[in-house]
């Protein structure tokens, strides 16, 4: 599935597409101030916890209404973990860090890391 | 007959092409508008939701969209315009402020594709358990149903019954304009569905709880008090097949399409009154349709060669054919389903009911006058005459009373008695009514003989009739009366 990314969310360290450890997508329904503000958020967390190793696709549903039933999302903003397996997917405006680093697994997967 | 005609009112209706349901809500659902429809767990409302749309698309020319809400990854297989939404509560984490623009784009995006008319949301209420924020929910929900009103798309949207209010979730305080409520009940091991419009705003509509069927054909709701009287009355007249029968019926027998009630007490010779019927019908090279609950097919068709009528040959010309099953084998609403379907796949021009009494042996009666009343009048519809045989008890006192409350709407009744005086017991047959013609009203005596029924000449001596051995006394009396120079003939008359 080819997804548009109308601003070039991509995040400016990684490298290129669809390499990146963590390949994220935020789905969201125009330019509300949910949305801008989960985008916020989550740059904020990436650059934070996951310099150098995320991607992250943008995706309007207003622009593309046929890419919601893909990932069957329903509430917006929705993130969409699709690399590393298994899909994960976390709701809301991405306010609370703690809960979407669980969402994603980042800290036991950067334990892991650090562990092996 | 009551006839609770439901004058339709200026409010756009959407037809569902539910077979009564059209008929009870004055029209159809409330067009552009949601409806709410409620009931526990295999009620049918899913079916209720398919047919509306398939139809809609089929009958009406409004394209629909299914879109089925489910937890478990379980698929319908249904064919047409379908969305699934699948809701998975593990994997979802939830951090701060959503809405559920989403769903809305999704649904937008499949009604802009085809030009939808019509909307199933199947089952909603699915979503209560998927996203843990129920007041972000609710305010979506709110927000749902008047985008949807907004679209002017008609709606459907079931949901499971709660046990204090109509839905688990109380949806039907969001869905204002209709409320359908579907219900499945198990009384004496049988079980009847029933419909009831528990609101329609703006409306007229039936408020009685109806009771519907799931067949072939999908839905069928029974509107007892509704049906129209409209079907086109044939003055055609079709023979019964025992001459003097039709002599009392002014000559000609009874109106084709019309409806024929033989009841009287066991032994009386209803059965044997249906299949002569159905023998002259086959004679006159028309089809006939027996369903018979007491007897299987070769036992009936042995019993009646004993009174000469040779049955089988019919049913090997492709003419006759006997459905034959154990009343409480089915529930009510499934020997309806399967006496539409052979009705409607045989095309008969006669059918026989024998015994519709036994029908109701597990059910309670006013349920199984509706759907009499239902299938009288389907009959009536499509011009096919309906022997119904009732079985009574041997008092004739209870006549009327212990009829199931068909006699009414029967439009020839024809009684069986057993008559017992002098030690012995003879069969009687009398036309208690017959609407629209001439009938005799004498109480005729007759004999099941080798060669069929024979209604044997009228003896009366000082008022009362005479059958059997002293109707035979009397003739011999009255022979030899007549080789004596003539005498006064003692107020005794013999007619035929």
């Amino acid at each position: 599935m080819k997804a548009v990314e109308p601003e070039g969310e991509r995040a400016p360290t990684s490298g290129q597409r669809g390499m990146a450890e963590f390949q994220l997508r935020l789905y969201v329904a125009g330019k509300t101030a949910k949305s801008q503000l989960a985008l916020k958020n989550l740059r904020r967390l990436c650059e934070t916890h996951l310099a150098g190793r995320y991607e992250i696709e943008v995706i309007d549903l207003l622009v593309t209404p046929k890419l919601a039933a893909g990932d069957q999302i329903l509430a917006v903003p929705t993130l969409v973990r699709k690399l590393p397996e298994p899909i994960k997917k976390i709701i809301g405006d991405l306010s609370n860090e703690e809960r979407v680093l669980v969402g994603l697994d980042v800290q036991r997967l950067r334990k892991n890391d650090l562990g092996g | 007959m009551p006839n609770e005609g439901i004058p339709p009112t200026g409010l756009p209706k959407a037809r569902t092409g539910i077979e009564g349901l059209d008929e009870i809500t004055a029209g159809g659902l409330p067009a552009g508008r949601p409806t709410l429809v409620c009931g526990a767990a295999g009620c049918g409302k899913t079916m209720l939701a398919i047919e509306f749309l398939v139809r809609g698309a089929t009958e009406f020319g409004e394209p629909g969209v299914f879109m089925m809400f489910e937890v478990e990854a379980e698929r319908a297989h249904v064919r047409g315009q379908l969305d699934f939404v699948h809701i998975e509560r593990s994997e979802i984490e939830e951090t701060g402020e959503y809405d559920l623009e989403g769903l809305f784009v999704r649904l937008g995006y499949a009604i802009d594709m085809i030009g939808a008319k019509r909307v199933v949301l199947d089952t909603l209420e699915a979503l209560f358990s998927g996203l843990p924020n129920e007041r972000i929910l609710r305010a979506e929900l709110r927000r749902l149903f008047r985008w949807l009103k907004e679209r002017g798309v008609t709606a459907v949207i079931t949901a499971e019954r709660g046990e204090k209010s109509l839905t688990r979730y109380g949806l039907e305080e969001y869905v204002a304009d209709c409320v359908i409520l579907l219900d499945h009940r198990v009384g004496g091991n049988v079980s009847t569905r029933r419909l009831r419009v528990v609101k329609y705003r703006g409306s007229a509509h039936g408020t009685n709880e109806y009771p519907f069927m799931i067949g072939e054909h999908g839905l069928s709701v029974l509107p007892i008090t509704s049906l129209k009287l409209d079907h086109a009355a044939s003055t055609e007249r079709v023979l019964s097949g025992i001459d003097r029968l039709d002599e009392m019926l002014g000559g000609k027998g009874v109106y084709r399409g019309s409806s024929v009630h033989v009841s009287g007490p066991p032994g009386s010779g209803k059965s044997s009154v249906g299949a002569t019927f159905v023998d002259a019908a086959c004679r006159r090279g028309e089809r006939a349709l027996m369903f018979v609950y007491e007897e299987s097919a070769s036992q009936l068709l042995r019993n009646m060669e004993s009174i000469g009528l040779r049955l089988q040959r019919w049913i090997d010309r492709g003419l006759l054919r006997i459905e034959a099953s154990r009343p409480t084998f089915y529930g009510l609403e499934q020997h309806l389903t399967l006496m539409y379907a052979a009705v409607g796949d045989f095309r008969p021009a006669l059918v026989v009911v024998d015994p519709m009494s036994n029908l109701s042996a597990d059910h309670d009666d006013g349920l199984l006058k509706a759907t009499l009343m239902r299938l009288i009048d389907f009959l009536k519809h499509e011009r096919i005459t309906a022997i119904c045989t009732n079985l009574t008890t041997d008092a004739v006192v209870s006549l009327a009373t212990s009829e199931i409350g068909v006699s009414s709407l029967m439009d020839t009744w024809l009684l069986l008695a057993n008559l017992e005086s002098n030690g012995e017991r003879t069969r009687t047959i009398q036309v208690l009514k017959s609407r629209g013609m001439a009938h005799s009203n004498r109480v005729r005596e007759f004999v099941m003989a080798d060669d069929g029924i024979r209604l044997l000449d009228v003896c009366i001596a000082d008022g009362r009739i005479l059958t059997g051995s002293a109707r035979v006394a009397h003739l011999q009396r009255l022979a030899a009366e007549a080789e004596r120079p003539a005498k006064s003939g003692r107020g005794a008359r013999s007619a035929s």
